[in-house]
């Protein structure tokens, strides 16, 4: 199918290609760019291109590919970067050097890395669509190849060595088995069905797995202004969490600071592992200067190699930031397309979008029969800081939980700067269980004595502000005491240090030492004590 | 590919800064046009959209004097481009590129295109080296780094001016090892929409420049689209210096909120769907496409870092320009109204203030030793004195204990005698002895 471009606009080209469908991949121009139809008019195709559209020319050529935006799935992912579009960048920059240039582009994966099959089918049997056939050790981690582009009964598998571009096995119609597959980005990976999350996703940070505990297969966002620490929070998550498999999008940030992460993930240990973080992590990124079409795309790219991880029976934490660097590029495509706009100009299917995105989350029953859950944890960058504005909006009517990080905390250098106040988790119920048995019986109860004592002193704080300090009681003084423990010493947690981590136990027993005291330091006071003598003998 | 120029007479409307051409037969995205002016005379202009046979033609430059019927636009098919040789140091131009010092333009070694190209991540360097500024509010507290991107964050009325043309005088790239660091070191300056009273001030500036220097000038009733021009030029330039010819660039842009104002010029123009405030939705993305251009590359011995002032509208830290930039840059300077009505110079906040990048840059073998300890001890009192401050206005001085005075003594003095250092330019070394001095005075003995 061949056509011509009729007029470009921002990141749009219009081309005259009546046959192609609706998100249906086109080269564009004599360089060959990608784009994807987002529009169809008469005999006139609209599309958005995910890379530079300057020196595009109208007369150009336009081909259409006749399919959509897909991904290549299969060994070779983990520990690598991609672009929005499944661009794998280090070869990108080994092939074009420092600056990335529009136009012809590596393969996602290796096509002569050595690979070894192990089957765990045999020929003769009959497998569906989706269930497991083997695996291949990707460093620590086993890769599961599966039936993903349909079943039928095995002639032949192979064992032994292997590349992305060999057949490791064939159908009894003839059909090749390869290792690796493409699928739409678009398109929700099936499985069997969706379960109810029940385990905790556990963070390491404090203050989430106590107070607004997440769940594996649940979502939660980090909406804050700048520099309240979401990308901070979201980056030593990436780090600590308990997990199997970790994809990052940095979708419209910095270099700067993916950079950092890189040149970091590869020193870093997974502390469940022992091995190289980079082991178990899959990274997308398109900062903030890359082309917006493309960032559009990379939250799709990568959820799809979360499926893809789940699909094999692994737990799976998507990250983003920022979601709303992502609603961004679709207003900035909606209004090159003159769509009509809806709320700060915002496509009217800005909400739709979005729950349709984060219902890619979930626990799932594999094809395989296994279970495999894929968390999202998302940052929102609401403009101004003001939460009322509508992709925060959007996400709180689709997402589990909610850690809302203030600038006045972060002014503080009180970080994570979550507020303890206004945060929710809806998971709690959920999951209480879990702490119960494995952790604490009395963890429940902690959390709630705890959050009555920050209660109790945030209306004791609107007292002193009155009256000062000095005019405060001594029961007073020693709650205002506790409290402030309770920040530095357990909601506070520096990500630059060894406290960057905090395993459960050590969760609990530091909250539990600080009521503890707060309890028999309550008692001495009411027996005649002098709180300067029971503050005295608590500080070393 | 067309391999001409050609040249259309079928302007069919022009609406400052904007012109529609139509009936042409081949043109691209982003191509540059020449303008051709009933009386002869040529302006520069880029084409924005392409709908058929109708081009949308920004300007850069005044639309003063052109009429539909007698003026005529030429395509050239080539995109924007920069001339570039290190012959360009120690010159002023326009915001075109145009020399204004009175000499000759010189003779461009090659030519590169001034919306750049983004730099791929995985091949950025750390940035995680030193640059001093000779303020101590800086330097010891919100540390620059080479590579980086800090704005000072400034309202009307405060010395914005004073402050960016002390970088320009007292930036310095600091090496322990190498003693000639400084000579590979170069400053860009980009001034948009200046008056003459300013013009005069920083050209004062430029002229007792020590370090090698390039300015970029657009005047207040120079073209608006040329702001949206000059930073990229400057950018170019900034790369080409520290990427080809292996130089530290520090490239100071005052101010910003000029260039976004004309930003939202020409999206008005273009009656393109106003975001907040009036300012386009595609903001965030085309100030990133400036403040990304900042950074190292491995294996490459260079380095752009960008400082640019912001003006907040209002002093409203949440107005879109501080709050979009802030959303980009890594850091923040923040000047306060309060500390420049008591007459401190620099007066920089530095509490709302924050270096992103600082961790990387300071201690041993880069600043000193004490550097994180020092600037710890230095921040936390403060602050905690500040806190104080709203305290003493309801009970009173009177009413608080001796401990607490003595906090709101130190914030007095951290204040006027380490923040604040006029005219004086500071050495880190410098900068973090005055620390010292005003913690050990105060009894807050050193780490
Ligand atoms: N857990 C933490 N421990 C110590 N410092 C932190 C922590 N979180 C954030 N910070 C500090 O706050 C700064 C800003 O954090 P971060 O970059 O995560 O902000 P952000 O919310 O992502 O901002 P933006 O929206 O601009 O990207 C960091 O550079 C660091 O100095
Ligand atoms: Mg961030």
């Amino acid at each position: 199918m061949k056509g011509l471009i009729t007029a470009v606009s921002g990141p749009t080209v219009t081309v005259d290609l009546p046959e192609v469908k609706l998100y249906d991949r086109v080269s564009i121009g004599h360089s060959g760019l990608m784009g994807e139809v987002v529009r169809m008019e008469r005999d006139q195709a609209v599309v958005q291109v995910y890379e530079d559209t300057r020196g595009l020319g109208i007369g150009e050529p336009a081909r259409g590919l006749e399919k959509p935006l897909t991904v290549a799935l299969g060994p070779g992912l983990l520990a690598r970067i991609f672009d929005g579009l499944q661009r794998p960048l280090e070869r990108l920059g080994e092939a074009q050097g420092p600056f990335i240039r529009a136009g012809k582009a590596p393969e996602p994966l290796e096509p002569d890395r050595p690979w070894h099959f192990v089957p765990v089918k045999r020929a003769g049997e009959v497998v569906q669509s989706g269930e497991l056939l083997g695996y291949a050790e990707e460093g620590p981690f086993r890769h599961w190849i599966g039936a993903f582009q349909g079943g039928g009964t095995l002639t032949e598998l192979k064992e032994g060595p292997f590349t992305v571009q060999d057949s490791i096995g064939a159908f009894s119609d003839g059909r090749p088995i390869y290792a690796v597959h493409e699928w739409p980005v678009r398109s929700p990976r099936p499985y069997r069905r969706k379960l109810a999350p029940s385990e905790p996703l556990v963070t390491g940070q404090r203050c989430i797995d106590f107070f607004f505990p997440l769940a594996r297969g649940g979502t939660a966002i980090f909406p804050g202004g700048f520099g309240t620490g979401k990308t901070v929070l979201e980056q030593t998550i990436t780090k600590y969490a308990d997990t199997d498999v970790v994809v990052y999008v940095g979708c419209g940030e910095r270099g700067n600071e993916m950079a950092e992460m890189l040149e970091e993930f590869v020193t870093l240990t997974d502390p469940r592992s022992g091995h190289a973080l980079t082991k178990r992590t899959v990274m997308v990124v398109n900062t903030s200067n890359m082309p917006v079409a493309a960032r559009e795309a990379s939250i799709y790219t990568a959820v799809t190699m979360a499926e893809y991880f789940r699909d094999m029976g692994y737990h799976v934490l998507f990250l983003a930031d920022s979601i709303s660097r992502w609603a961004e590029a679709l207003r900035e495509i909606s209004s090159a397309l003159e769509e009509m706009p809806g709320e700060e100009g915002y496509p009217t299917y800005l909400s739709s979008r979005l729950s349709g995105f984060v219902a890619r989350s979930g626990v799932v029953e594999t094809l395989d029969g296994r279970v495999g859950s894929l968390t999202m944890i998302l940052s929102v960058s609401p403009p101004g800081g003001d939460f009322t504005e509508p992709v925060t909006q959007a996400c709180l009517r689709n997402t589990g939980a909610f850690l809302m990080l203030d600038t006045a905390l972060a002014h503080r250098r009180h970080f994570p700067a979550i507020n303890w106040f206004q945060s929710y988790s809806l998971y709690g119920d959920a999951v209480a269980h879990f702490f119960a048995d494995r952790v604490a019986p009395e963890w429940g109860a902690l959390k709630d004595e705890c959050r009555a004592l920050l209660q109790r002193e945030e209306k004791l704080r609107e007292v002193a502000e009155i009256v000062g300090a000095e005019g405060l009681e001594d029961e007073g003084h020693l709650l205002m005491h506790v409290a402030e423990q309770v920040r530095q010493n357990f909601l506070c947690q520096n990500a630059y240090t060894e406290d960057a981590y905090s395993p459960l136990d050590q969760t609990h027993r530091r909250i539990r030492e600080i009521l503890a005291f707060y309890r028999n330091a309550e008692k001495r006071l009411q027996g005649g004590e002098s709180l300067e003598k029971i503050l005295k003998e608590a500080t070393p | 590919m067309r391999l001409s120029e050609h040249c259309y007479a079928t302007i069919a409307s022009i609406k400052s800064p904007l012109l529609l051409v139509e009936a042409v037969r081949s043109a691209r995205m982003g191509e540059t046009v020449r303008v051709i002016y009933p009386d002869g005379s040529e302006m520069e202009g880029e084409i924005l959209k392409i709908d058929g046979a109708a081009v949308l033609i920004q300007l850069f430059g005044e639309s003063y004097g052109l009429d539909v019927e007698h003026s005529a636009v030429v395509f050239t098919d080539a995109v924007k481009r920069a001339p570039l040789s290190t012959d360009m140091l120690d010159r002023v131009f326009n915001g075109s590129f145009l020399p204004i010092d009175g000499r000759p333009m010189f003779i461009p070694e090659q030519w590169a295109p001034v919306t750049g190209f983004p730099i791929n991540p995985t091949l950025r360097g750390s940035p995680d080296e030193f640059i001093e500024t000779g303020y101590s509010a800086i330097d010891g507290l919100n540390t620059l780094v080479k590579g980086q991107k800090l704005p000072i964050f400034s309202a009307a009325g405060l010395p914005s001016k004073e402050m960016a043309s002390g970088i320009l005088r007292s930036a310095r790239m600091v090496a322990r090892s190498n003693e000639g660091a400084d000579k590979d070191f170069v400053v860009i300056f980009v001034a948009l929409g200046l008056t003459h009273h300013e013009y005069a001030y920083y050209m004062q500036t430029l002229e007792a420049m020590r370090t090698r220097f390039m300015a970029f000038i657009n005047l207040a009733n120079d073209a608006v689209v040329e702001r949206l021009l000059a930073p990229r030029f400057g950018l170019t330039a900034a790369e080409y210096l520290a990427f080809e010819r292996a130089m530290d660039v520090l490239v100071v842009i005052t101010d910003m909120t000029n260039y976004c104002d004309a930003l939202r010029e020409v999206s008005t123009a273009r009656e393109e769907l106003p975001g907040r405030r009036g300012y386009p939705g595609y903001m965030y993305s085309d100030l990133a496409s400036l403040f990304e251009r900042a950074g190292r590359i491995q294996g490459r011995a260079g380095s752009v870092t960008m400082l640019p002032v912001v003006t907040m509208p209002e002093d409203d830290i949440t107005h879109p320009i501080p709050d979009l930039t802030g959303y980009i840059t890594e850091g923040q300077l923040v000047l306060s109204r309060e500390l420049h009505q008591k007459g401190i110079f620099p007066p920089m906040d530095v509490l709302p203030s924050l270096s992103r990048l600082m961790q990387r840059g300071i201690g041993e073998g880069r600043t000193r030793a004490d550097h994180r300890g020092v600037a710890n001890l230095l921040y936390k009192h403060y602050a905690k004195g500040r806190d104080l401050r709203n305290l003493e206005t309801i009970v009173g001085r009177e009413g608080m204990s001796e401990k607490d005075q003595g906090m709101l003594d130190f914030a007095e003095a951290f204040e006027r005698e380490f923040v604040h250092q006029g005219q004086q330019r500071r050495s880190i070394e410098e900068t973090l002895d005055a620390g010292l001095s005003v913690l050990r005075r105060h009894g807050l003995e050193a780490p």
